[in-house]
This record gives structure tokens, sequence and C-alpha cells, in this order.
């Protein structure tokens, strides 16, 4: 099934063209790595997804983003974002405590009953593999827990507004390899319900939990399909300098 | 290497003398209105009305006028500079207009009081026909405290990292919601501190209330926002000037209660942005 189907996108920030005509579908329940050098348009691409590049002034855009089928400049912006949730790439938790962080998004869309709301963070860190960790703290900051943690309460956070879509800004970019690797297997995990976008620096890691990878350069797609292909004989030269690591 | 030692001392020597002339006058200052002042704080001093042309008795009717019109500021400039600031530091785009109008509240808060004082008197006592009152200097205060308020809340605002408004909107939260549940409770110690600031300017300013409410001598409390009251800054101004052979204690008496007013405030703005940074929580 696909979930995303995005056509012809152009993307500028003032005069400079972020992203160039770029076309790709991305399918339900598969996580499909986003690769490509600095600049090269994969977290404007990945922005676009949620519509959080519009939040700054000088952003312009053509060509047509659906989500299900649907155009998502058409809908609601708020609607869409609690749709597609995303992870950044430091871990971001908000000055509140545990329970409250993960607790807002539902908080910010009416929820208020007491039970509801605890059962909804229970659910939400336990499947960000983070409930035997914090389950005795969920009152204290989230500034107290280690980056890793940090990170995987982010991804808590987005799952409790129960989202279809989960984005990843290079969430591993700032952790250890211990907590990546436990990012890591909590977005395997995660596949079997949500369609996950990773954007990431770090190609071994898009080659380890991608489903698919698509090449990046320049604001341009240079080549999607499947990851072994990808990895082992990519159509494109460029691809292939990219991941044996002559640039980039 | 000893002659940059040499320089270093040097320097060091030059500033600590810098330091040390701005801290020796205020210090003075403070001592010799505590050292004359003090005899003349008692508790008759501060509940008793002026007596006999204001050569006895207390200060009580000058300390509730100014109570009064800090209060009255601040009612009126609090939300007004606050909902300014929320503007323009979260709505507006930033363009020549917006720029401009920022450049201009910087400046306001530069403006002499007497223009204040003028201002409020055209605006409020004469074309609004408030008369002298209190309703007028309360808000020829909060007018001069505006451009305070704003400038500091709006600092406080967005010192609030940009990335906690991306994170709550990358929610599903609304641009109003984030506001008010991220970036206005991590901004309220800065608030807070530019209200308090504002608060103790406007206790101490003399030339704003002089043409707008305050009274010569008036030996009774006011009864409404429409009456004329007494107030600590003019009262001060008054018997140190206008009236003959007022006993020194009683004058250096008045300035001790203005100078622990406006110390109080700045102090409890201090312990407040000591308690939230302790607090901060990145």
């Amino acid at each position: 099934m696909v979930k995303f189907n995005i056509n012809n996108l152009n993307i500028w920030f003032g005069a400079i063209q972020a992203l160039k005509d770029v076309t790709l579908e991305i399918q339900a329940n598969e996580i499909l790595s986003v690769i490509g050098p600095a600049n090269s348009g994969k977290t404007t691409f990945l922005r676009m997804l949620d519509r959080l590049n519009e939040l700054q002034l000088s952003f312009k855009m053509s060509g047509r983003v659906e989500l299900g089928g649907e155009d998502i400049l058409t809908m609601d912006a708020e609607l869409l974002r609690k749709n597609v949730g995303m992870v950044f790439a430091m871990p971001l938790p908000l000055p509140l405590s545990i329970f409250d962080n993960i607790a807002y998004g539902a908080r910010m869309h009416g929820i208020k009953n007491k039970k509801r709301l605890q059962e909804i963070v229970e659910v939400a860190l336990k499947k960000a593999y983070l409930w035997e960790e914090v389950k005795d703290r969920l009152n204290t900051s989230a500034f107290k827990i280690s980056g890793g943690q940090q990170q995987r309460l982010c991804i808590a956070r987005t799952l409790a507004v129960e989202p279809e879509v989960i984005l990843f800004d290079e969430p591993c970019s700032g952790l250890d390899p211990v907590s990546t690797a436990k990012v890591e297997e909590a977005m395997l995990k995660l596949k079997e319900d949500y369609t996950l976008v990773l954007v990431t620096n770090n190609v071994k890691q898009a080659a380890r939990v991608g489903d698919k990878t698509a090449f990046f350069l320049s604001g341009e797609l240079i080549e999607l399909d499947k990851t072994e292909k990808i990895f082992t004989a990519p159509s494109d030269q460029r691809t292939d300098g990219y991941i044996r690591g002559k640039f980039g | 290497m000893k002659n940059s030692q040499r320089t270093q001392k040097i320097a060091f020597f030059f500033l600590f003398l810098a330091a040390l002339l701005v801290i020796v006058p205020v210090g003075l200052i403070v001592l010799v209105i505590i050292k004359k002042g003090l005899p003349a704080m008692t508790w008759q001093f501060l509940s008793d009305i002026p007596r006999q042309g204001m050569r006895s008795g207390g200060i009580f009717p000058a300390l509730i006028g100014t109570v009064y019109l800090v209060s009255g500021a601040i009612i009126f400039a609090l939300p007004i500079g606050l909902l300014a600031a929320i503007y323009l530091s979260e709505y507006s785009r930033d363009n020549f207009l917006t720029r401009m109008i920022k450049l201009a509240i910087v400046n306001l808060a530069g403006v002499p009081s007497v223009v204040y004082g003028l201002f409020g008197l055209a605006l409020f006592v004469v074309f609004l026909k408030f008369g002298a009152s209190i309703l007028s200097g309360s808000l020829t205060l909060g007018i001069m405290i505006l451009p305070i308020i704003i400038t500091t809340s709006r600092e406080a605002l967005e010192s609030v990292p940009y990335a906690f408004r991306e994170v709550s909107r990358s929610l599903g939260a609304s641009k109003w919601q984030t506001i008010r549940h991220v970036v206005l409770p991590n901004a309220i110690p800065g608030i807070l501190t530019g209200t308090i600031l504002g608060l103790g300017r406007a206790a101490g300013e003399t030339a704003p209330i002089l043409f707008t409410v305050a009274a010569f001598y008036l030996p009774r409390l006011p009864k409404s926002i429409f009456d004329q009251a007494m107030a600590l800054p003019y009262h001060l101004y008054v018997i140190s000037t206008q009236v003959p052979n007022v006993d020194e204690k009683i004058r250096y008496g008045t300035a001790l209660v203005l100078l622990i007013m406006v110390l109080f405030m700045n102090l409890v703005a201090v312990i407040i942005r000591y308690h939230f940074r302790k607090k901060k929580k990145w």
C-alpha cells in the first residue's frame, strides 16, 4: 500500500532551491532510509512530509505531496502533524517531567482524563523500550535521564499521539553505539505498525534498518531502490561513490 | 612573561578602581540616607497622616498613594505589555515596519519621565477629562513602564529555544497552544523580572505624577480612583524644597522608606530570577 505519493516536488528557501523535482512513493509498513551528503535536501524532504518547513517564512514549494491519496496541503496542518510524527536529530525533551513530555501531545489534542493519559504514557513508553527504565520516576525532569533515554523518550512522545508515519531526522547523531542500537531496535519493531522514514548520515545505519534506501544529492533524488540493491549494485555511480565513502 | 604579568596587574588595578568609583558613591548615598533616616522610623511615622504643614506626623497617605499608583500602573501595563511582546516575538513578521516598532519601543524606554508626565497631562487629565486623579497617574506611569515590560518580556520569550516550539508543533499542537504551554511557562521568570523592575521605576518617579495625580498636601486617604493622592517621591520633593523648616529626620525618613520600597522590589526580582534559573532545565 502506498502511504506517501510525492510528485514533482520543488522546494525553495528564498532564492536557494533545496529540492529539485523529486518524485517518489513511500510504502506503508516499511522503513525508507534517506541518505546523502550535507545540503543534499534530505532533511528538507523529511520536514515536507509533516509540513514543518512552512514554519519558515522564506519557504516556497511546487508539486504535490499526497498522504493516503489526499493532498497534504489541503489537510489541517495540526491534524497532519498528529498523523505524521517527527523525531529530531538531537534529543529534545520539553522542559517538563517524563510523564508530561509523553502526555503533552495527547493533552494538546484534548485528552484530559487522568486514567486515559496514564494509559497512553505507559503504552508509548513500552513501545519505545523505555518503560522499565523510567517507570519509577515518571515525575522527574526529562532532562535527568541519559541522552539515549531522552531520544527514546522523544520517540515515545511521538508515538503517544498515535501517528501513522514516523519521521526520524538523524535520530542517532548524538548517541553512543549502545544507545544507537537500542533506537534501531525500536525502529525495526515499530515498522510492524507504522511507516518509517529515516534520514541518516550514517550509511551503515541505512543499510542495517532500511527496507528501501533513497540517495539524495544537491536536492535531487538520484536513486531509490531496495536497500540490498543500493548497497550491492547501485545503478548510478554517484550512489556507488557515496556509499563507498568516496565523497560526502 | 614578566612584562605581560605587570600589564595585567596594572589593568586589574584600574578596572578595580573603576568598579570602586561606581560602588562607593552609591554606597555612601545609601549609608547617609539610612543613618539620617533611621531615627524617624517609627510605627507612628509610617501610619500617621502628615501634621503641622508636613513638619511632623507621618507619611501614611503618601505611602498608600504610591501603592495605589504602582498597582494601577501594573494592572494597566502588564497585560498590554505582555500581549504586545507575544505579538512582536511570536506572530509579527520580520520586516521594516516591525523592526521600526521594536526600535521605537526600546527608545521609548529612554525617554525622560517628565515627557511622559506632560503626555499624561494632555491625554488623561485634559483630553479624556480624568482630571488630576489616581486613574490619570496610574495610566501615565503605566505608559512609562510599558516599554520596559515589552522589551524584557520579548527578550524572555525569544530566549526560549526555537527547538521547543518546533517539537510542540510537530506533535500537532497549534501555534497558540505552543505559546501557552511551552513558550510562556519558560518565559515567566524573565517577564516577572521585567515587571518588577518596571514597578520599581514607577514607584520612584516624580515627574510623571507631578501633573497627573500628586497632591501637595492631602491629609486623608483617597476615596476613589478619581481622587487625587499623595505619593512618596513627590512628597519627598515637597518637604525637601517647598516647605521650609522640615526636620531633617522626616526628610531622610521619607527617602529611606522610598529607597527600601524600590530596593525591596528589585530584591524580589533578583530572588525570582535566581529561583527560576536554578530550576531552568536546558
